[in-house]
């Protein structure tokens, strides 16, 4: 029997709605789990499950290992620095290495986008991603999609700007499906320089100045400005961008309406987003860390269904 | 065979049972002290809520409730597909101490009533746990008894019993259904 969301979770872009609604859907009781003194249920006992982590990450990785432990999976770190990736070994080798020690799940950041599906092509486990290169990182997606629904009841017919540097933005891409295919209008807004120049193929909006986005919107996603950038000659320098894109507590003020700010961090205070702002009363940042933790729960447990090696292991294969 | 449907409990009969069922617990645990009744997602949750109107209709007393989704712990997990959907757990109050009452519509293989257990404990240690059914129709695969009993029914292991009630079924019924269509 096939599992609602297949083998891997590679991305919202081939998400149905009705795939996504039930991702969020079986993550709301999750959240229960992390609220009990015991925060562990048994579901995925005896699953061996690897977060192999090309790129440096302190939140996703984090928030992947309480959702593996929280669901009683073993779990295992690989960190490219620290691993023979360092010595030339390819990205197949290294999973097929992995997987000949009997694993079940891999959970691959790579700096390349598509890594994670070349990796669920050539390999049995069930592959998530946790972000590639600039093209998707699904579990962020969906816990702001979570964070919203939760917010609003519904996504239908609300408006969402996505701010910043889209261009390089996986979190962009992702929520940009995600919320389009829940019913939601979605707008971008940044210097040109950080938008995709075929960002309206994707069906949203474009707002030039973040005074028109905060009019416009119910909520603000506000991307981080990775500070590489500036030397990129994206922008003319940290300040400037400040001072035409950053989501100040007064320029929110003038909107008169609550608009929910969400930052999948980490964020540079006094950058895209002002202090006042990120701690404020219409702040859900830290919400979407929460429900971070209950996405990645869930993502598992739907995963875990269509696990070759698990099944087999009920059969008594 | 042509699959056959009866009827086991009607709604007055239900209802007799849950009054019943209700007058027992209170009975069992000497009064209302320290009584929790905890349901079973979906239809015990609506059951012990039953069962808490007619204490609380009895007795004076609002017992406490608590709502357990077993999906988590079923031991089943890796044969089953798609995915059982997650209902919510929901454990108000901290059970320590406490004489919980679980509560199912029905009672067959036991193995749900072995999951709530594991769940439960996972939440404490509460001084007593007893079991409460709505309908107990045999078919044990485990070593579970249940401790109050609304109506006993032997019924063939491809038998289906439905429990409806109004809150999410629109009507009070207990239902057997045999034969190709169960």
């Amino acid at each position: 029997m096939t599992a609602p969301l297949g083998k891997d979770l590679l991305g919202l872009e081939r998400l149905s709605a009705e795939q996504i609604s039930l991702i969020l859907d079986t993550a709301e009781p999750l959240k229960e789990i992390s609220e009990r003194t015991i925060k562990k249920v048994p579901t995925l006992r005896g699953a061996t499950i690897v977060n192999l982590f090309f790129e440096a990450s302190t939140r996703t990785r984090i928030s992947f290992e309480f959702a593996e432990k929280r669901m009683s999976a073993d779990t295992v770190n690989v960190a490219a620095a620290t691993s023979s990736v360092t010595k030339g070994e390819t990205l197949v080798d290294t999973a097929r290495n992995l997987e000949a020690m009997k694993i079940d799940m891999v959970v691959i950041r790579h700096p390349s986008s598509g890594a994670a599906q070349f990796l669920a092509e050539r390999i049995e486990s069930n592959v998530i991603n946790a972000g590639d290169g600039t093209h998707e990182h699904p579990t962020q997606g969906l816990l702001d999609l979570l964070t919203l629904r939760e917010r609003w009841g519904t996504l239908a017919g609300k408006r969402v700007c996505i701010c910043g540097d889209v261009l390089h933005s996986r979190v962009a891409r992702s929520n940009i499906w995600g919320l389009k295919k829940l019913g939601a209008e979605v707008a971008v807004c940044g210097p040109r320089s950080l938008l995709p120049g075929a960002i309206t193929e994707l069906g949203v909006q474009v707002f030039d100045r973040i005074e028109q986005a905060i009019e416009w919107a119910d909520a603000l996603n506000v991307l981080r400005l990775q500070l590489e950038r500036m030397t990129g000659g994206y922008i003319p320098s940290l300040r400037e961008y400040n001072r035409v894109f950053g989501v100040t507590r007064e320029r929110l003020d003038r909107a008169q309406r609550d608009i929910l700010i969400l930052h999948p961090g980490p964020m540079n205070r006094g950058v895209e987003i002002d202090s006042d702002v990120a701690d404020g009363p219409h702040s859900v940042i830290l919400d979407q860390v929460t429900n971070g933790v209950a996405i990645r729960m869930a993502v598992l447990y739907l995963l875990a269904g269509n696990s070759p090696r698990l099944a087999d292991a009920a059969k008594g294969g | 065979m042509a699959p056959s449907e009866s009827i086991v409990l009607n709604a007055r009969a239900l209802e007799r049972t849950l009054s019943r069922m209700a007058d027992e617990i209170v009975e069992k645990n000497d009064g209302t002290d320290d009584l929790v009744l905890v349901g079973i997602q979906r239809r015990g949750v609506q059951v012990a809520a039953r069962l808490a109107a007619v204490i609380k209709e009895r007795e004076g007393v609002e017992v406490m409730r608590g709502a357990l989704d077993i999906t988590l712990y079923r031991d089943d997990l890796q044969t089953v597909g798609p995915r059982p959907v997650v209902g919510r757990t929901d454990i108000p109050v901290a059970i320590e101490g406490k004489h919980i009452i679980i509560v199912d519509d029905v009672l067959f293989t036991g193995r749900t009533v072995r999951a709530a257990l594991n769940e439960l404990a996972d939440f404490g240690r509460p001084a007593r746990v007893s079991l409460a059914v709505v309908v107990d129709r045999g078919g044990r695969e485990l070593p579970i008894q249940p401790d109050v009993v609304g109506k006993l029914i032997d019924a063939p292991k491809n038998a289906r019993v439905d429990v409806f009630v109004t809150e999410l079924d629109g009507r009070d019924e207990v239902i057997l259904l045999q034969g190709s269509g169960a």
